[in-house]
């Protein structure tokens, strides 16, 4: 068999957009037996939206009943669990909370329970005191609780990493700093424009393109939305947090004040957030002092006990908002092209599930190939807390990560990965956590260049000739 | 079963096993979790190391090695790392043999202390790559590396300028110096020479608003006087801000101090667990190499003591705590006796002419100083251990 590159190869998919929903596609497109291709304009898979959320694992219990969304959701929850014990995935069953602080979020409970019985998920309501019985590290202002005991936390890298290393493994192609400019219809075929790469060609696009997506659209069509980011800024604490509780704490969605959400991660951080601020950014959000600063006041009057508990950073994601409320996914027939757009805050729990659905859409529409057989399953590095790590093992090597604990051999083996290398800094550390912690890289900053820096070029340079020392 | 094991191979520590190895203990441990001994001052590239210690003035790796060699032959453990510590002297430690745990009749943490980095600051901006501290920037010129030609850095303590002095050596030419203060925070005349020698301007009375740039820094908005701009540029080092580094202690249990944020030792440099002893910069954020250093030694002086049984009962300790106007002391916890004297070190407001008066509860002064503590924000206050006889609390005030 003679090696063909991308880029000569006629693709039967071509996936735009490499972030949770693209990786999750491409791994339901290889298995399902189509010739693949995943493009991504970054340096790296989840560098977009995908790389800051909250990493939870949603019921969907909240969201709105008899949509596509919460479809996908419930499906992708489904076949999470179904798939993340043998590639090594963590699921961490946390429950979550839905907090009353007031008589008008209490008032809010029946259409809360009766929205999560119309999603079929099971729910119960606590008072104060068996609400603070659960999590005795609750605010005493907490007047009740709905509680959804199947809530769960995931790793949100390692999952979207370990569908894009399931897909490569099994023949697909992934392309990373592959930005697509411009499509053209040749015939059945499109021909894809990558900026300083040769096209590509592929008889179905799959627009998965995130923050980008109308933009992409447009490709094709002209886009029936428009992308709106929305901005969440969120909160990190330091891991002396994460004995403090395990459930997480939802805010009612009708108060209000806007609530935020006080979650562990399975990394043993505790996280607030997310603001939901609309803007024009695509690419990189802001953070905001005095937003930072109302998202730590909030989470200390929820759970006081954290005021005791350092921040350790700050981040802010973009989620990819439409002017519709619902995923917009759709297949135009005749053009050769799918739509996966709208994809909101809960595409870290739906991917797997809208994969699932775009395939049968594909197969509805374009094309139905035999399901890949013998499927190989790769196993994810294990960067959760509560099962073991590299740094515990003999032989480990030095850690050059103290915080995290991370060692040498799990860096190098992320820049050296013939599969999925890391292919920016982000992407090293979401492999990895180096530089995560506390310390936000005062320790192991320099052992971190020394080892990336002929991976990834372009971090640091070599020192100039300066002037002696006074 | 160890006499000492010794948590972190920086001044503190190493010194701390020069003295416990020539008092004649014999079974002792440096633990260090790093690939090399020598702490801090391995990445100081600067001069001004080793003037109280070895009465010699050297840069700081010159000073790291004739740290470690004063140690001799006791083991220097290097990756090797501590996870926690029991009560009873168990330390938890992971090695290349995998996790084990040990035993020492004396503990020192000696972890050092790092630079608060910008997350916990909450700055504003964009997150790109280019944001760092003067520790992390100083390893990697060390090492031949800098991430940026042009940064601005945010801070004007000692460390600052010694980031500066790195810069330069390294062929980066830091664009300004950013103070939010009127004054800087280190001695005049730095800010002088930094603009003299340097070419750097040391903008007072100014805040970073926010840090701009997309994959790397761009620039930063800046406010001075009520006026926004933004200044180009494309790294930013946050300097100083010093934390102890306590996570070990905090970990294991060991009660930190809400004021020096280290942990709480009495005059004895124990911890409320009595087999673990802390010196240098984990006790309080910071103070030079030479001062964690001497720390070293008063605490091995002390764990010598232990070992040979003849520490006060801690049970006897009197809790000094934190009144008016004065922010942090250590130690915690202080001792009666016949003989010898206690200092202690605090940390107060910033706020003129004052007086620090040390009291009992029943309102009788202990003693007494006179500060200026516009200028000082640190001082000393000896006390005679006799002054403390019948004394059930004593307390600190800024009058």
């Amino acid at each position: 068999m003679t090696v063909k590159t991308a880029e000569d190869r006629l693709h039967d998919v071509a996936i735009i957009g490499g972030g949770v929903v693209g990786c999750a596609m491409f791994r339901a497109c290889v298995l399902a037996g189509a010739r693949t291709v995943l493009l991504e304009k970054g340096g790296d898979l989840l560098e977009g939206a995908s790389k800051a959320n909250s990493a939870i694992l949603h019921t969907g219990f909240d969201a709105t009943p008899d949509t596509l969304e919460v479809t996908c959701m419930q499906r992708g929850y489904a076949l999470y669990r179904d798939i993340c014990e043998n590639m090594n995935l963590s699921v961490m069953k946390t429950g979550a909370m839905v907090a009353a602080w007031s008589a008008d979020d209490i008032a809010c409970f029946p259409a809360i329970m009766d929205k999560a019985a119309r999603n079929g998920v099971p729910v119960k309501q606590l008072d104060a005191q068996q609400a603070r019985l659960r999590e005795p590290a609750l605010s005493k202002d907490v007047r009740g609780a709905v509680l959804v005991e199947e809530e769960h936390l995931i790793d949100p890298w390692s999952a979207p990493l370990a569908y894009a290393r399931q897909a490569v493994e099994n023949g697909g192609t992934h392309l990373c700093r592959a930005r697509v400019e411009s499509g053209v219809r040749e015939g059945n075929v499109w021909r894809l424009d990558v900026a300083g790469k040769p096209a590509v060609r592929a008889r179905v696009v799959i627009n998965c393109a995130g923050n980008h997506g109308d933009l992409v659209e447009a490709i094709a069509r002209p886009s029936p939305f428009t992308i709106t980011p929305r901005k969440g800024q969120f909160v990190v604490f330091d891991k002396t947090a994460s004995d403090l509780f395990r459930t997480i704490i939802l805010p009612v969605p009708t108060a209000l004040t806007k609530g935020v959400v006080v979650t562990r991660t399975v990394f043993g951080n505790v996280l607030v957030g997310p603001t939901a601020e609309p803007q024009t950014e695509r690419e990189f959000p802001t953070v905001e002092h005095d937003a930072l600063e109302k998202l730590r006041e909030a989470a200390f009057r929820i759970i006081p006990a954290l005021r005791d508990h350092d921040v350790t950073t700050a981040y802010a994601g973009l989620r990819p908002a439409t002017q519709f409320s619902d995923y917009q996914i759709e297949a135009l027939p005749t053009d050769g092209w799918i739509t996966v757009g709208g994809i909101r805050s809960t595409g870290l729990t739906g991917a797997l599930g809208i994969a699932e659905h775009v395939v049968g859409l594909y197969r509805a529409h374009f094309a139905d190939p035999s399901p890949l057989a013998n499927v190989v399953v790769p196993s994810m590095p294990n960067l959760v807390e509560e099962r073991p790590r590299p740094w515990m093992q003999p032989e480990r090597g030095p850690i050059v990560c103290h915080c995290e604990r991370v060692t040498e051999h799990e860096i190098e083996a992320a820049l050296t990965d013939r599969v999925l290398p890391a292919g920016t800094l982000g992407g090293l550390r979401r492999r990895t956590r180096c530089m995560m912690g506390r310390c936000q890289g005062f320790y192991c900053t320099r052992r971190v260049m020394e080892l990336a820096q002929s991976h990834l070029p372009g971090l640091v340079s070599p020192t100039g000739k300066g002037r002696s020392d006074v | 079963m160890y006499e000492a094991l010794i948590v972190g191979a920086g001044p503190a520590g190493l010194n701390a096993a020069r003295v416990l190895r020539k008092n004649g203990v014999k079974n002792i441990a440096v633990l260090e979790r790093t690939g090399d001994a020598g702490g801090l001052p391995r990445y100081c590239g600067h001069t001004g190391f080793g003037m109280m210690d070895f009465r010699r003035v050297w840069r700081g790796p010159r000073y790291a090695r004739a740290l470690v060699e004063s140690v001799g032959e006791t083991p220097i453990l290097t990756d090797t790392i501590v996870t926690g510590i029991e009560p009873g002297g168990i330390v938890h430690v992971a090695t290349e043999r995998g996790l084990e745990s040990w035993q020492a009749r004396t503990v020192l943490l000696a972890t050092g202390t790092r630079e608060t980095p910008r997350g916990p600051r909450l700055v504003s901006g964009t997150r790109p790559w280019g944001v760092t501290t003067t520790g992390a920037f100083q390893e990697m010129v060390m090492k031949g590396l800098t991430p940026f030609r042009r940064p601005v850095i945010i801070g004007s303590e000692l460390v600052s300028f010694s980031a500066l002095m790195t810069a330069r050596h390294g062929g980066v030419q830091p664009v300004a110096m950013i103070e939010e203060n009127a004054r800087i925070t280190a001695q005049r005349p730095a800010d002088v020479l930094a603009r003299m020698i340097y070419g750097t301007p040391v903008l007072l009375d100014t805040r970073l608003v926010a840090i701009r740039g997309g994959e790397k820094v761009e620039g930063v908005e800046i406010e001075q006087n009520g006026t926004r701009r933004v200044l180009d540029c494309d790294g930013v080092v946050f300097t100083g801000h010093f934390v102890p580094d306590a996570i070990l202690a905090r970990l294991s249990g060991i009660p930190l101090d809400a004021g020096t944020h280290g942990p709480m030792i009495d005059s004895t440099f124990r911890t409320l667990d009595p087999n673990v002893f802390a010196a240098g910069n984990v006790l309080r954020a910071v103070e030079h190499s030479g001062m964690a250093a001497r720390e070293g030694q008063s605490a091995a002086d002390m764990m010598l003591r232990a070992l040979a049984g003849r520490l006060p009962d801690a049970g006897r300790a009197i809790p000094v705590t934190c009144g008016e106007g004065v922010n942090s002391v250590w130690p915690q916890r202080v001792y009666a006796a016949e003989h010898g004297r206690v200092v202690l070190h605090v940390s107060v407001e910033c706020a003129g002419q004052d007086m620090l008066r040390l009291s009992c509860d029943d309102g009788r002064i202990v003693a007494e100083r006179r500060v200026r503590s516009l200028f000082r924000h640190r001082l000393e206050l000896p006390v005679a251990a006799s002054l403390f006889a019948g004394v059930a609390t004593l307390r600190l005030d800024l009058v």
